[in-house]
């Protein structure tokens, strides 16, 4: 019964969203006050309708319902508890129900806190959010329902892909999703600001908080899905310029450029067209990673089911809402009025060179993801774009980038004493020649590009820390004075300094995990040794383990240095009879230094083994972790910023202050 | 001026559009790389020997005027899935009576012996492709690739990839059994 009662859910919470996406606007053109208000109610209603299908949809997975086609082909009555409610949004199906589940969170959101927002921009905003909405529902109800029962019922499930039965992936999508899925309010914002005609620094200020909270989520979601590859696929990398990684990069390239545009929007009233742009390409680039995904039109080693009927539909959905509001802006953007003008060398500057490189940058990304498939379309011929074009087009612009995100936060508003600030940051740029030369000497060997990262890194670190520093006096006045000063910033300034210093940590990451890594791989029958970086490895042998779902071969391995025993690692080869697939676990000894990081292969044949021989895998990562903990440091640099009262969502105005009084600029 | 710079995302969108709605055919498999050397006569080329082993080096005339068609593969040390494949090819060899020659591309030959003294040596000749030169040639994708010549030095089958696993084994079977080079193909 449940699974009837989540299909009529969302048959009503379309009815719902068709009324949104005609009353309100039609209220706001006219003026009718009541119908603009019932955006508020059908933006509350839409959200507990998706709830209820989107419950219903766990509840089938939980009691392992396998009379629901959805629930027989990704679940089995043996999975873990935790993988039977991830198993919901396992599934094409389950899955786009979740998306639409968190657009209208993100519309029931604007309904219930945005009261600063007039009420005629909040209509069309959320009747804008309701096309999106019927778009995906209607898309989701005819061409994958979710409920589609099967008779008879089968004994068991398929079960769930194997691969994508780990914590980190678990929490993966819905993370992903929500940034992704987060950008169609500020993409909603620019489209009623289009149709409104006026884009002014209070719109600016309205917006940021909702793209503050999706790239949060974004951030944190790309970071866990490359911690799964990282342990689960048993590659030892953690981003591979594949297709589908890339298109949950570019929103997030983008979405960078947009909170920073939105910034120059919100306090100098300039960059608006700009921004709008911003907003609604963002968007655009998420429909984009769901489109290609779910498409098949690219090769990845993720990817749903392929269906074509699916994705014609999709592309539909995407030719109306990219090619609409592209047209609309075409229509409407040259009618704004350029806003505060700046010289070459101010704040303005140094933003507008941060949007350019970052739209370069995703303009790189794109063009090489849809270069293969753009190449067969016009010659035939076909081709597959790796790492080696990534690397070389993506990192000179990232330290390009670099460069003006060190000088930036020192740069005033308008017109900037070069001076002043020439001599603010000399000592900086010495600080980090030193620290990169005395790497070189120190390491002694490696590629010259990682030298030049770790100077742009160096240089990052100790420009965002001086910032930081100049701001709070540190030094110059009593510390408890530098405390209170501390206190009294703006969060989202100590926001920034915290995002900023996280991406040159999240660079050395990098730096040491691709220039440094040694990787060994060997023919290991058991007593075989293995040196690397220091470490003495012996394979002792491999053992048949018994799991819930799963078989597995665990290896063992004593890691020792200098003689003394360091630790046991069990890296594993999992077989899941049930869905016929085999998995890697590797094993990982994790210091903040470097990862010691080992997987194990199963034996080629018995005939060329019979002695028990494995390949083993064994890479030494220096300094791996720091990827991860700088995910976490731009995590919560988002989430400061996004709790400065500024912002605060909801929060009342306080009055007659000029916004460009809140952040002091030095 | 103005009008025309904001048209240009909607113009590239379109642009875009166009080339996704061509992507959608569902004759379209992304995943399938043919041969251009497919029926076509397999490149000119004469390798030496890995140096430190005994098998003879590879040349083009190597693969023509045999009785059945012969099998290439080239594969390398450094390649993990070459490994794998290893052992099936080695299956066909000995089970099967499958002629197979190989091409070391881009290896150091100390490690090329020390991995066939370790696996064992199905080839009954190895040309030793440092530069590349070679691979460029037979048009690789990527190690292991794997190429069955007929007496006449045509290409019947290429596969990309290595062969592992039910499926390819089952798909390099049928290329073989149709090919005719598999003497005691029923021993499989």
């Amino acid at each position: 019964m449940f699974p009837e009662i989540g299909h009529f859910a969302l048959a009503l919470a379309l009815v719902l969203a068709l009324v949104q996406s005609v009353l309100p606007i039609a209220g706001a053109s006219r003026g009718n006050a009541v119908w603009m208000k019932s955006a508020q109610a059908t933006a509350i209603g839409q959200v507990l309708f998706v709830a209820i299908a989107f419950a219903a949809l766990m509840q089938a997975f939980i009691a392992s319902d396998f009379t629901v086609r959805n629930v027989v082909e990704n679940s089995h009555s043996l999975k873990p508890m935790l993988y039977k409610v991830a198993g919901t949004w396992g599934s094409h199906e389950g899955s786009l129900l979740l998306w639409i589940l968190i657009l209208a969170v993100f519309g029931a959101g604007v309904a219930w806190f945005g009261s600063n927002i007039p009420a005629e921009t909040k209509a069309r905003t959320l009747s804008v959010q309701a096309w999106i909405s019927v778009g995906f529902l209607s898309f989701l109800l005819l061409t994958s329902n979710p409920f589609e029962r099967v008779f008879p019922p089968p004994l068991d499930g398929n079960d769930l892909n194997p691969l994508l039965q780990d914590m980190g992936l678990a929490m993966h999508p819905p993370l992903l999703y929500f940034g992704y899925v987060g950008f169609s309010i500020v993409f909603s914002f620019a489209v009623a600001a289009l149709l409104e005609g006026r884009v002014d620094p209070a719109w600016a200020r309205w917006v940021r908080p909702w793209t503050l909270a999706a790239w949060v989520s974004l951030t944190a979601g790309i970071a866990l899905g490359s911690w799964w590859a990282y342990y689960e696929l048993g590659w030892g990398g953690w981003w591979f310029w594949d297709p589908v990684e890339n298109v949950s990069f570019m929103p997030w390239l983008l979405g960078t450029a947009l909170l920073h545009s939105a910034i120059v929007t919100e306090k100098r009233d300039a960059f608006k067209s700009w921004t709008i742009l911003l907003a609604i390409l963002t968007f655009s680039l998420s429909l984009l990673g769901t489109f290609i995904v779910r498409s098949g039109l690219l090769t990845s080693v993720h990817a749903f089911a392929v269906d074509p009927e699916r994705g014609l539909y999709i592309l539909g959905l995407l030719a109306v809402s990219i090619g609409g509001s592209l047209a609309l802006y075409a229509w409407r953007a040259p009618e704004m009025e350029p806003g505060g003008l700046f010289r070459p060398i101010s704040r303005e500057a140094g933003l507008l060179v941060n949007n350019l490189i970052l739209a370069a940058a995703t303009g790189t990304v794109l063009f090489g993801t849809l270069y293969p498939l753009i190449l067969e379309a016009v010659t035939g011929d076909k081709i597959s774009v790796g790492p080696p074009f990534f690397n070389a087009a993506f990192i000179p612009m990232m330290l390009a980038l670099v460069v003006f995100m060190g000088l930036g936060p020192f740069l005033s508003w308008k017109r900037a004493d070069i001076a002043g600030l020439l001599d603010r940051i000399r000592f900086v740029a010495v600080l980090a020649v030193i620290a990169a030369l005395a790497a070189w000497y120190l390491l002694n060997g490696g590629p010259i590009m990682a030298y030049l990262a770790i100077l742009g890194a160096a240089w990052l670190l100790f420009a965002t820390l001086r910032e930081w520093a100049l701001r709070i006096r540190l030094f110059e006045v009593p510390l408890a004075e530098s405390a209170r000063r501390a206190r009294n910033l703006p969060r989202a300034s100590h926001g920034m300094t915290l995002a900023h210093a996280g991406v040159a940590v999240l660079m050395m990451g990098m730096i040491g995990s691709t220039g440094w890594k040694s990787e060994e791989i060997v023919f290991a029958g058991p007593g075989t040794e293995v040196t690397i970086a220091g470490f003495d490895i012996t394979f002792e042998g491999a053992a048949k383990v018994q799991g819930p779902n799963y078989i597995a071969d665990r290896g063992t391995l004593v890691v020792r240095r200098d003689g003394e025993l360091v630790t046991k690692l069990f890296p594993e080869r999992r077989y899941y009879p049930v869905a016929e697939s085999q998995t890697t676990e590797s094993a990982i000894r994790s210091t903040l230094a470097g990862d010691l990081y080992t997987s194990i292969a199963t034996p080629a044949s018995d005939q060329v083994n019979n002695a028990g021989a494995w390949t083993l895998r064994i890479l030494y990562e220096p300094l791996v972790n720091l990827i991860w903990i700088s995910s976490i440091l731009l995590v919560i640099g988002g989430c400061l910023s996004l709790s400065d009262r500024r912002l605060r969502v909801g929060a009342p105005r306080r009055a007659k202050q000029p916004a460009s009084d809140a952040v002091p600029a030095e | 001026m103005k009008r025309l710079t904001a048209g240009l995302p909607f113009i590239a969108a379109v642009i875009f559009g166009g080339f996704f709605l061509w992507g959608l055919n569902p004759d379209r498999d992304p995943n399938e790389i043919p041969s251009v050397l497919i029926s076509q006569p397999a490149p000119a080329f004469d390798l030496d020997p890995v140096p430190g082993l005994e098998t003879p080096g590879l040349a083009r005339s190597d693969l023509v005027g045999n009785e059945r068609p012969v099998v290439v593969n080239v594969f390398a040390s450094w390649c993990v899935p070459c490994r794998a494949e290893h052992a099936v090819l080695t299956r066909f060899v000995e089970r099967g009576g499958m002629r197979l020659f190989g091409i070391n591309y881009k290896d150091k030959p100390e490690d090329a012996v020390k991995w066939l003294n370790d696996l064992g040596n199905p080839y009954e000749r190895i040309g030793s492709d440092l530069s590349g030169r070679t691979g460029i040639e037979w048009g690789l994708s990527g190690v292991p690739e794997t190429f069955i010549v007929d007496g006449g030095g045509t290409v019947l089958f290429r596969y990309v990839g290595p062969v592992v696993g039910p499926d390819a084994v089952e798909r390099f079977t049928q290329a073989l059994k149709q090919a005719g080079a598999l003497p005691n193909g029923a021993a499989l």
